[in-house]
């Protein structure tokens, strides 16, 4: 039997974004006794990344906006699939987190009278988004961090959960190991918060760092609780494409939101060219108009780069695959040109932006300020996870509780901007709220020490079976699944392709048990990568799955050999659960019928 | 692919002819390509002991020194530990000292190194070790549970919420942009050559006290432990972390001189304390 340390919590939260720190704070302020698990340092994590900000309907700036408003805005651009539930919660809730958040000391950029300003972003009819420049998400995780260090919280840092633990269909904890030294940890809890993010390491072109790899969702599964619409992934319209090193990085949609234009290798504002039919009473009908959008006019509708994700994305596909792209595969992204509409547009687009200019000036060599930037979709987000209730985030494992990206329902077939950050503070805290209450009403499950040990063993087999020397090692494994489901699973989607990607996870799961790695237990990232795959194969497997299973195109979803959406297609949620036989097994599930006042809203809001 | 300067203006409208995007002047240029092979001398180690490693790894445009840490790992040294995060300079995880220079490495381009002879990458040596380029920063965070929270004045209207205005804002999130890389405490000689970690909180902690003593919210006082537990003293203002801060934070002349400014008027100018006093006292 291998030695571990055993832990005791109220309470276990798994991850330290925004998300998992929200609901660590809630949970002890309820009074539980919290364990907060980061896979990296603590403030390290994902949300650090998000720039261009967080979406509440305060009515700072436009005294239009409301939570009908944010929540019609929301369901429209997931396309109907959204948990409705999850959709009004936040849209009500939104505005106190972020209060909330100053009281906490965060500083967002102000208004003239000295309220917290609010900015433009795709798919939300009134400037929303309280932003700090380009950095609110360093902003948000600092002020939760600094929050949450006072609050008696343990942290466990650079650790990573290998397994939840279950006791008769409720989870009892769960085991990790330390990176550091890479000994093993067993926690046991009254309740599990799982706040692990996203899937990015799925794909080889993506915004997300090392970490994202599907952590939560797979756990989750392997568990016993179900996910849903794991289809949905969101590739973001503009990612760095040149020089090769920067691929993927991130240019926050607040570039388009102060003006910035979409252009191709011909110099045309090609986003005009398509405008779906449900966007178009909200869209400007000329360049003019989508301008006076940015700068505040009330009266003016939005441009249609600000339409949603999804819909940018592809049509940043299109201009590449039909010949006018920009010299390196993408289109031009262009902020420079509003120095022919207001003096001292240099100064005010470093003041909005100073994090996307620096960027560029370091990684590129480009000054934004003068040249426009070379942009393609990157995959960015996953709308799919894991399956909760939209009111507690209570999943199907009982005792099991999931917040922010590896929770699924609120952003339905395509997320807002912006509405990732409300997410994890909205429903990081109900989570939170509902595990402290949980764990009030339940005492420790009982772990089973043989399951334990299965855990720490499987683990160690890596070394047992030493270092591949024919290219068969973890690094090589996961480059060769991020390039399948880059090239069968990205934006464009058919069956057969799908089809191809299902055998090839098939044969890596085989060739991620034959991975061996060298060295010894002590920080040693072949071997966490090695770890990591087991994940990262689940949350593809099911990601397939899902999309041959929802023949239509809809949000993040484009089936190319079913292009429409089909009517029916808003009225289930494909759910994955783990058979008896260890093998996946989907299912449409109706999307309960949403009540009457909300559907009034949806439609007064059109 | 059709070079962009082969576009006509025919093709343009003529409101985007004058966004001129297109226009090759102002196209992004490349700088000159780098091409073939570099060596990098990486510290291999543990807690007690390590050494230099040559690798010799293919680089190409546009690479950071982090790309190639990572090539290294995944082609030759699977097991080479290093930190890191979000690869564009927002997450402040991966620090290391480069050619001897504190860095991140995912901003230090090849390009502006010089590749004719090996690259020498080595762990933040102010802190212990633990393995490779990865070190024991977790003093840091202790240091931050010691400085008092914020704490806010009394919301400004009736529905809880304050007015402040964008010139009170600016000042402090000059510090806020920190992304706790911990270069500054990587160079400050106070902690990496005196090794006064008990008494000296470093730069990074004394930007962190000044965005919360400047904070237009902040009802807290901090001045006393600044002098005390604090040892704002021990610094000697040689601007050391200024210089090498990612985010271009003025730390010293921005964060640290105002706070020792305000630790003289408060324990050492007698007069000015008298007076603060009195109108204290009037105010009440």
């Amino acid at each position: 039997m291998t030695e571990y340390q055993a832990f005791e919590h109220d309470v276990l939260v798994i991850g330290a974004g925004g998300a998992g720190l929200r609901a660590a704070i809630a949970a002890s302020t309820a009074g539980a006794k919290v364990g907060l698990v980061c896979k990296s340092l603590l403030g390290k994590a994902h949300t650090v990344m998000a720039e261009g900000g967080v979406a509440a309907a305060l009515a700072n700036v436009d005294d239009r906006d409301n939570w009908k408003v944010h929540f019609a805005d929301t369901v429209r651009g997931g396309q109907y699939v959204n948990n409705w539930r999850m959709a009004q919660l936040h849209a009500k809730e939104a505005p106190d987190r972020v209060r909330e958040l100053e009281a906490w000391g965060a500083l967002f950029d102000r208004t003239p009278d000295g309220r917290i300003l609010q900015r433009n972003f795709g798919g939300h009819k009134y400037p929303r988004l309280a932003h700090v420049g380009d950095r609110t998400g360093l902003e948000m995780i600092r002020t939760l961090q600094d929050h949450s260090i006072h609050q008696g919280i343990d942290v466990h840092m650079e650790c990573t959960i290998l397994q939840l633990l279950t006791d008769g269909g409720r989870v009892s904890g769960a085991v990790g190991y330390d990176r550091e030294r890479g000994r093993f940890r067993l926690f046991r809890a009254k309740a599990v918060v799982l706040a692990t993010g996203g899937i990015g390491r799925a794909y080889s072109i993506t915004s997300n760092s090392w970490e994202y790899t599907g952590d939560g969702q797979a756990l989750a599964y392997h568990a016993g609780a179900a996910l849903q619409d794991m289809e949905f992934v969101q590739f973001h319209p503009t990612g760095m494409i040149w020089p090769p090193s920067v691929r993927g990085i991130l240019v926050t949609e607040g570039v388009r939101g102060e003006g910035g234009v979409l252009l191709n290798r011909l110099g045309k504002r090609f986003m005009f060219d398509d405008i779906p039919e449900n966007y178009r009473s909200q869209t400007a009908d000329s360049e003019e108009e989508g301008w006076r959008y940015t700068q505040g006019d009330k009266n003016a509708r939005r441009p249609p780069e600000l339409l949603t994700r999804d819909h940018v994305a592809r049509c940043i596909l299109r201009e590449v695959r039909e010949g006018r792209g920009s010299p390196h595969g993408g289109v031009f992204l262009d902020i420079s040109w509003i120095g022919k509409r207001m003096p001292d547009a240099r100064k005010h687009i470093i003041k909005k932006l100073p994090s996307m200019y620096h960027q560029f000036k370091q990684l590129a060599d480009i000054d934004i300020t003068t040249t426009p930037m070379e942009v393609g979709p990157t995959t960015h987000y996953i709308m799919g996870g894991i399956r909760v209730d939209g009111d507690t985030q209570s999943s199907t494992l009982l005792g099991l509780f999931a917040a922010g990206e590896c929770a699924a329902g609120l952003h339905g077939a395509n997320r807002l901007g912006g509405n990732s950050l409300s997410d994890l503070l909205v429903f990081g805290k109900r989570a939170g709220d509902f595990a402290a209450a949980f764990a009030q009403d339940h005492r420790l499950g009982e772990v089973d020490l043989a399951e334990v040990d299965d855990a720490i063993r499987y683990a160690l087999a890596p070394f047992e079976r030493g270092a591949s020397a024919d290219g068969g090692g973890p690094y090589q494994v996961q480059q060769e699944l991020q390039t399948m489901m880059q090239t069968l699973v990205g934006i464009v989607r058919t069956e057969p392709e799908m089809k191809r990607a299902l055998t090839g996870i098939d044969r890596l799961k085989e060739r991620a048990r034959q991975v061996g790695v060298a060295g010894n237990r002590e920080y040693n990232p072949g071997w966490h990568t090695g770890l990591d795959l087991a994940n990262l194969l689940t949350v593809s497997e099911a990601i397939t799955r899902a999309a041959i299973e929802r023949r239509e195109s809809r949000g993040g979803h484009f089936r190319e050999d079913y292009p429409e959406k089909d009517p029916a297609g808003a009225t289930f949620n494909i759910v994955i659960r783990k058979g008896e036989d260890a093998q996946m097994q989907l299912s449409r599930e109706p999307i309960p019928e949403m009540p009457a006042e909300l559907k009034r809203i949806v439609q007064e809001q059109r | 692919m059709t070079s962009p300067g082969s576009v006509t203006t025919e093709t343009m409208q003529p409101d985007l002819a004058e966004t001129g995007a297109v226009d090759e002047q102002r196209l992004p240029k490349a700088k000159p390509e780098l091409e073939g092979r570099a060596t990098f001398r990486v510290w291999r180690g543990g807690r007690e002991s390590g050494k230099l490693v040559d690798y010799t790894t293919s680089i190409s445009p546009g690479m950071v020194v982090l790309d190639a840490i990572h090539q290294i790992q995944a082609e030759q040294a699977n097991d080479l530990a290093v930190r890191w995060n979000c690869k564009a300079g927002k997450c402040g995880s991966c620090s290391a000292e480069v050619n001897g220079s504190p860095k991140l490495m995912c901003m230090t381009r090849l390009s502006e190194l010089p590749l004719d002879k090996p690259v020498t990458v080595e762990p933040m040596r102010a802190f212990p070790p633990i393995k490779d380029l990865v070190t024991d920063v977790s003093w840091n965070f202790q240091v931050k549970q010691r400085i008092k929270p914020f704490k806010a004045r009394a919301p400004d209207a009736p529905d809880g919420t304050w007015r402040m205005a964008q010139s009170d804002v600016d000042r402090v999130q000059e510090f806020r942009k920190c992304i706790e890389c911990f270069l500054c405490q990587d160079v400050c000689h106070v902690l990496r050559d005196h090794h006064l970690h008990e008494e000296f909180i470093g730069p990074r902690f004394l930007v962190h006290v000044a965005a919360l003593e400047m904070h237009p919210l902040d009802v807290e006082d901090r001045v006393e432990e600044l002098r005390r537990a604090h040892g704002i003293a021990y610094c000697n203002i040689t601007k050391c972390c200024t210089k090498v801060c990612p985010e271009h934070i003025t730390i010293t002349d921005n964060a640290i001189i105002p706070l020792k400014e305000r630790v003289v008027d408060e324990f050492f100018d007698p007069v000015g304390k008298l007076v603060k006093i009195f109108s204290r006292g009037a105010r009440d």
